[in-house]
């Protein structure tokens, strides 16, 4: 029965989510153009980096799909942030008060955005791909590699949307969205974004070496280029960044329970 | 309306305008550490694209300095004409139209103040350019007029916020505008030269983007010293980007003053 009462209210938190997102514009218009754009600057206007001495001896991926990771795992992380904005929203708005009142089992709302989050980042991702094989990516892993690849980054966006949640629920205003945004983009952009991390030098090197997000886009190319490597070690990072903002996310909503929202 | 009598006008418009501006530091500071953030990081990680044949110079920092001048301005763009909204939103316009002011009067105080703020934040990325070691190839004079060009940007991003607030009315419209100006400051020869760009379409639509002569105008004070075509066309694109929009601006005070 406790599960029972978990998934109803999961699922209800999830399908309004969803119905306000796909039936505004607004809100999902942002969310599938920024990876695209990125995807097509970043792409299409540096691709010559892969021309840089170094380069192919590092990795042997075109640049399209060198990049193709990481606007992937950063749509993951920021699909994840734009459901956090929603959630703040709802704090801001009172809904979230009606909803922790309601709710049989709280912990169904945290599940719910994250559901949500999952469903919204699927689409992007899904666009994303399409646009990435129009503009000719060359994809050198195999089936396994490339279902590895998106697990990874669904991993990535449940992090994100716990860790987006837990700003929220702490918050609960739509101020809060520079503080949910600007970590993961500062953490996003210390890791290898534009050459292999062999070829970065001096205080870039250093933060993007030490940068957990970096083993992520690293394993990620290694998935895309079918020679896979750090897979494990991958993995594991992004699954304990997602307990940590598990724990996070439930006590953001320990907190929100506590200031009567 | 004597001259004397507009000179007064704009000023306290300008001067409400800066000291608006500097009263509310989260207004005031991303517009100015962003851009800087976002060089360092971007110059961080694209510094192997200086091995690349026939890149200009072999210090990233040097080409990478010109994109704060105009991200600056594109920062300043949504800011003033969020100010402007919010004048509009609260009833402050509707006041100020009750005035003697003239319409002239209220796009120049704006703009003039947009100007100030232009020029203090061409200053700061200046000093940052030398403090961390790029070395500006037109000397001192190349200076000067690049922060003539810092104003002139500053002025046609200004009166394009203005245009935004004047036609919307509102402060999230002008913020939903945002995201649109930022792609045209990526899809542009922000990153690599656009000789060294290898994607057709992108080379094509970094050329057509005025932004890429924006910042090839102040880079190539930074890096090559006096070329004068490339300045040309930098100062060209300023001047087109900031005549368009001063004339958008106009009618669309024009028919917000009908309105009100």
């Amino acid at each position: 029965m406790r599960g029972a009462g978990l998934l109803s209210v999961a699922e209800g938190v999830a399908w309004r989510v969803l119905h306000n997102v796909f039936r505004n514009p607004s809100l999902l218009v942002p969310s599938l153009l920024f990876p695209l754009f990125f995807f097509t600057a970043f792409a299409g206007g540096l691709s010559r980096l892969s021309d840089v001495p170094g380069f192919q001896e590092s990795i042997a991926l075109d640049y399209t799909a060198f990049q193709f990771v990481f606007v992937l795992l950063q749509s993951a992380a920021f699909g994840g942030v734009f459901t956090g904005f929603g959630v703040a929203r709802d704090f801001e708005g009172g809904f979230a008060r009606r909803l922790l009142l309601a709710a049989p089992r709280r912990s169904g709302i945290v599940l719910g955005y994250a559901l949500a989050a999952v469903v919204r980042w699927a689409v992007t991702a899904s666009l994303l791909t399409v646009v990435a094989l129009l503009a000719g990516m060359q994809i050198g892993g195999n089936g396994v590699d490339i279902v590895g690849l998106y697990v990874l980054a669904l991993i990535v966006n449940l992090a994100g949307v716990l860790w987006a949640m837990g700003v929220a629920m702490r918050l609960r205003t739509m101020q809060a969205g520079p503080v949910m945004q600007m970590p993961v983009f500062l953490t996003l952009f210390f890791a290898p974004v534009y050459v292999p991390l062999d070829l970065l030098q001096g205080w870039i090197e250093v933060a993007a070496t030490v940068n957990p997000v970096t083993r992520l886009l690293e394993a990620g190319r290694s998935l895309m280029a079918g020679d896979p490597s750090g897979v494990v070690l991958a993995f594991g990072v992004a699954l304990a960044l997602a307990a940590v903002f598990t724990l996070w996310a439930l006590r953001g909503l320990r907190s929100a329970e506590a200031a009567g929202s | 309306m004597t001259h004397s009598a507009l000179g007064i006008q704009v000023w306290s418009l300008a001067r409400r305008s800066i000291l608006r501006t500097l009263r509310q530091p989260a207004s005031a500071i991303p517009p100015i550490l962003f851009p800087l953030a976002l060089m360092a990081l971007n110059s961080g990680g694209l510094d192997a694209a200086t091995d690349i044949p026939g890149f200009p110079t072999d210090n990233f920092y040097a080409f990478a300095l010109a994109v704060p001048f105009v991200q600056g301005a594109l920062f300043s763009t949504v800011n003033a004409g969020t100010d402007l909204a919010r004048d509009i939103q609260t009833g402050f316009f509707n006041r100020l139209s009750l005035t003697p002011m003239s319409g002239a009067a209220l796009l120049a105080g704006t703009l003039a103040g947009n100007v100030v703020l232009g020029i203090v934040q061409a200053l700061i990325y200046i000093l940052v350019g030398l403090v961390i070691g790029v070395e500006f190839a037109s000397g001192l004079p190349g200076i000067v007029v690049l922060l003539v060009l810092a104003a002139l940007i500053s002025l046609g991003f200004g009166a394009l916020g203005a245009f935004l607030a004047f036609r919307t009315g509102s402060g999230e419209a002008v913020q939903g505008l945002f995201p649109v100006l930022f792609v045209f400051l990526f899809i542009s020869s922000m990153n690599m030269p656009r000789d060294l760009i290898e994607i057709d379409w992108f080379q094509t639509a970094a050329t057509l983007n005025p932004v890429s002569y924006l910042l090839e105008g102040v880079r190539s004070l930074v890096i090559e010293g006096w070329d004068v075509e490339t300045l040309a066309l930098g100062f060209g694109a300023a001047l087109a980007v900031t005549l368009v929009a001063i004339l958008a601006a106009t009618l669309a005070l024009r028919t917000r003053l009908e309105r009100t």
